[in-house]
C-alpha cells in the first residue's frame, strides 16, 4: 500500500533536482556581470521610487478566505462521491442538506457583494 | 522491457534495485514529456502563425524544426539576473516550487492499462493537491522579485488560480461520483460500457466537461485568461524579473501543466486510452489493433490544439469578467450539475451509471 507512494516521493525529488540542475547550468554557462542598472527592479525605465511590497486590494484577501471554505467543501465531497453508488439515496439526501447550507452562505456572500469587482 | 531493466540491475541490493527501476520509469516518462514541452512551444508558434496567415518560425533547421533546440541553447547562455532589491533565496527557490509539482503530478497519469508509475488509490486527490502547490511558486516569485509588475501579476494570478480551482474541484467531484473511484485507471475503466465514444463521461457530464477544460485554461494562466501576464498592462506578470534558465523553468512548468490538463481531460471525460469505436458494430473490430497509448496521445493532442486555438481566437478577458465567470457562473453551474449527477448515479440511469462496483 504505502510502497505505491515511493515513486511519487522520488518523482518530486527528481523534479526539484532537475529544476536546480537546469538553473545551475544556466548559472555556469551564462555570464555573470551584474551592475546597478541591471540589478534594479524592472519598472518600464522609471526608477523604482518605493518598495514594491505595497498595500493591495482587500478583495484578494477575501477571495483567499472564500477559497478555503469552498476547497474544504470539495475535500468533504470527495469521499462522499466515491461511495455514493453504494450508500444510495441516504447519502444523496445528506449531501443535499450539506450543500443547501453552503448555498445559503454562497447566496449571502453574493448579495453582500463579496464577489463584485467593479 | 521491464524484464530487461530487472536483469540489468540484478547485481544491486533489493532496495537499490527498486529505486533504480523507479528512476528508469521516471526518465522514460520525463524525456518524452520535456521533448513534448519543447515541441509544444514550436507547435504553438507554428499553428498560431498559420491561423494568422503567417508561416511562423522557419529559419532554424528544415522548416524551423530545430527552433525549440535553438531557443533552449540561447536561454542556457543568458545571464540569470537577480535584482539587487530581491530576496535572493526565495527568488531562486520559486521556479523550483512551480516546476516540481508540475512534473510530480505526472506520476499518477496512466497512458494505457496499468502503464503508470504510481498506481495509487487516491490518484485524483493527489493530482488536485499537487497542482494546487504550483500557486506557491507564482506568489513567491512575484513577492521575491520586489517589482510592482511582478507583485501585481502574482496576486492577480494567485486569486485567479484559486478561484478556478474551486470550479475544477467540483467538476472532479462529478467525475468521481460517476466512476465511484479516485484511481485514474479505474475512472477510465468505468467509462468502458461498450458504446464507444458515447459511453464516455463527456456525454452525461457535458457541463462539467466544458467547465473543467475552461477552468484548466484559466488555471494555467493561458489566453484568454492570461491577465497574470497581460503584456500590455503589467508586461509579463510574476516572471518579469526572471531571465535565462530561471525564466525557462517557469516556462517549462507552464507548458507541462498545459499538457497535464490535456491528459486529465482525456482521462476523465474522453475515456483515456479507450478506442472511440470500442463495441461499435463495424468500426470497433476495424480499429482494434490500434494500441491504447495512441488514442490517449491523440486525445491529448486534440486538447492541446484547443489551447492554442483559444489563444489565436479570443481577446483577453478583463479581470472582473474572469472573476465573475469563475464565481458567479461556474460554481453555481457545477453545484447544480453535481446534484443532477447524484440523482443519475443513485437512479442508475442510462448506460453510464450503475454498471461498475461503484
Amino acid at each position: 500500500m504505502l510502497e505505491n507512494y515511493l515513486p511519487i516521493l522520488i518523482f518530486m525529488a527528481v523534479g526539484l533536482i532537475m529544476g536546480a540542475v537546469v538553473m545551475a547550468i544556466g548559472y555556469l554557462l551564462g555570464p555573470q556581470r551584474p551592475d546597478s542598472e541591471k540589478g534594479s527592479a524592472y519598472e518600464c525605465g522609471f526608477e523604482a521610487f518605493e518598495d514594491a511590497r505595497m498595500k493591495f486590494d482587500v478583495r484578494y484577501y477575501l477571495v483567499a478566505i472564500l477559497f478555503i471554505i469552498f476547497d474544504l467543501e470539495i475535500a468533504f465531497l470527495f469521499p462522499w462521491a466515491v461511495v455514493l453508488g453504494e450508500i444510495g439515496l441516504f447519502a444523496l439526501g445528506a449531501m443535499a442538506i450539506f450543500l443547501l447550507i453552503l448555498v445559503v452562505g454562497f447566496i449571502y456572500e453574493w448579495k453582500k457583494g463579496a464577489l463584485e469587482w467593479e | 522491457m521491464i524484464e530487461l531493466a530487472y536483469t540489468v540491475t540484478a547485481w544491486m541490493p533489493g532496495w537499490m534495485q527498486a529505486i533504480a527501476i523507479i528512476l528508469m520509469k521516471i526518465s522514460l516518462l520525463m524525456m518524452p514529456l520535456l521533448l513534448g514541452v519543447a515541441y509544444l512551444t514550436f507547435a504553438e508558434r507554428k499553428i498560431i502563425g498559420y491561423m494568422q496567415v503567417r508561416v511562423g518560425p522557419n529559419r532554424v533547421g528544415p522548416r524551423g524544426w530545430l527552433q525549440p533546440i535553438a531557443d533552449s541553447l540561447k536561454l542556457m547562455f543568458k545571464e540569470i539576473v537577480i535584482p539587487s532589491s530581491a530576496n535572493r533565496f526565495l527568488f531562486l527557490l520559486s521556479p523550483l516550487l512551480a516546476f516540481a509539482p508540475a512534473l510530480a503530478a505526472w506520476a499518477v497519469i496512466p497512458f494505457d492499462d496499468h502503464l503508470v508509475i504510481a498506481d495509487i488509490n487516491a490518484g485524483l486527490l493527489y493530482v488536485l493537491a499537487i497542482t494546487s502547490l504550483g500557486v506557491y511558486g507564482i506568489i513567491l516569485a512575484g513577492w521575491a522579485s520586489n517589482s510592482k509588475y511582478a507583485f501585481l501579476g502574482a496576486i492577480r494570478s494567485g486569486a485567479q488560480m484559486v478561484s478556478y480551482e474551486i470550479a475544477m474541484g467540483f467538476a472532479l467531484v462529478g467525475v468521481i461520483m460517476a466512476a465511484g473511484s479516485l484511481n485514474l485507471g479505474q475512472i477510465v475503466q468505468a467509462q468502458a460500457t461498450g458504446l464507444g465514444l458515447f459511453s464516455w463521461f463527456w456525454l452525461p457530464l457535458l457541463p462539467l466537461f466544458v467547465i473543467y477544460f475552461i477552468s484548466g485554461v484559466a488555471e494555467t494562466n493561458r489566453a484568454p485568461f492570461d491577465v497574470a501576464e497581460g503584456e500590455s498592462e503589467i508586461v509579463a506578470g510574476f516572471h518579469v524579473d526572471y531571465s535565462g534558465m530561471a525564466f525557462a523553468v517557469f516556462f517549462l512548468a507552464e507548458y507541462a501543466n498545459m499538457i497535464l490538463i490535456a491528459a486529465l481531460a482525456s482521462l476523465l471525460f474522453l475515456g483515456g486510452w479507450l478506442s472511440p469505436f470500442d463495441g461499435l458494430p463495424v468500426l470497433g473490430p476495424l480499429f482494434d489493433w490500434v494500441p491504447g497509448i495512441v488514442w490517449m496521445l491523440a486525445k491529448m493532442s486534440f486538447f492541446l490544439l484547443l489551447f492554442l486555438w483559444l489563444r489565436a481566437t479570443f481577446p483577453r478577458y478583463r479581470y472582473d469578467q474572469i472573476m465573475r465567470l469563475g464565481w458567479k457562473v461556474f460554481i453555481p453551474l457545477t453545484l447544480v450539475w453535481i446534484m443532477v449527477t447524484g440523482v443519475l448515479v443513485v437512479g442508475e440511469v442510462g448506460p453510464w451509471f450503475g454498471h461498475g462496483e461503484g
